[in-house]
């Protein structure tokens, strides 16, 4: 097995993640994409877990995970607390802070 | 073994990219939600290719059962449309295109750049447990805490910003 072949696994997931990002309108979507983000960056620490043998890696992805837990939590009711007061989570409609 | 492990990566690898890409161009959230389960299984079954056991459990039992559970609930409260919704992208979403592959093709180079043809360690030592948990509850203590309170903070949090006044 190559060092490469998982790095570069987890770069396709990544871009195709930060694609979803720019390209999706409605909320949930988005965060959908952000947890593919953080799942190439786990690939990505374990991989380097083997290849260094040492348990840092796996250490850091499990607090990634945990870090990952906590925002889809706290993405979500903000999404959920959007609709109720807009009745959509289009995230183009919101633009209150816009200058 | 060699062979099979490689056999496997593709294979998985292979599944993992179509599954994101259809995250990430469904007309349908639930189908999106279904999607992301399939890549989320696929980076647990590359964890144990790693001889990354309990990452791999702590993914399957984290991710596929509670983040899901979370965003298809998130799904149901929104009235998502449950069904095809051609609302789910931007007008400029062909923008992302351009910038995924700029960015892809920059992570590459670097990447090819330096690792080459490196090759993983084979006679690495199998990660335990044990040696998990020993790190996390000794030099990295003071990170745990931080992170109970990150979670705890977001729960409160969560509840919050969600409940009825």
């Amino acid at each position: 097995m190559f060092v490469n072949q998982f790095l570069i696994l987890a770069a396709v997931l990544f871009c195709i993640g930060v694609y979803g990002v720019i390209a999706r309108k409605n909320g949930v979507m988005v965060l959908m994409a952000i947890e593919l983000i953080l799942n190439a960056v786990n690939l990505n620490l374990v991989a380097f877990s083997m290849r260094n043998g040492s348990v840092d890696g796996q250490t850091f992805a499990l607090f990634v995970i945990a870090v990952a837990a906590a925002e889809v939590g706290v993405g979500l009711s903000l999404v959920l607390l959007i609709y109720r007061n807009r009745r959509t989570i289009s995230l183009d409609d919101l633009s209150e802070m816009k200058g | 073994m060699l062979i099979a492990q490689n056999i496997g990566f593709a294979i998985i690898a292979a599944v993992m990219i179509v599954g994101a890409i259809r995250v990430v161009t469904t007309n349908n959230v639930v189908h999106g939600a279904l999607w992301l389960v399939v890549v989320l299984a696929g980076a647990a079954a590359q964890y144990i290719l790693l001889a990354a056991e309990f990452v791999a459990v702590t993914q399957v039992l984290v991710y596929i059962g509670a983040v899901m559970v979370l965003f298809l609930f998130g799904t149901m409260l929104t009235r998502s449309r449950i069904g095809r919704d051609s609302g789910l992208n931007n007008t400029y979403w062909k923008l992302g295109i351009p910038v995924a592959l700029a960015l892809f093709a920059a992570m590459a180079i670097a990447l090819i750049d330096s690792f080459g043809s490196e090759k993983m360690p084979s006679d690495g030592a199998i990660v335990s447990t044990q040696q998990i948990s020993d790190q996390i509850f000794g030099p990295y203590l003071l990170p745990f805490w931080a992170l109970s309170f990150v979670l705890l903070a977001a729960v409160i949090g969560a509840i919050v910003l969600a409940r009825k006044d």
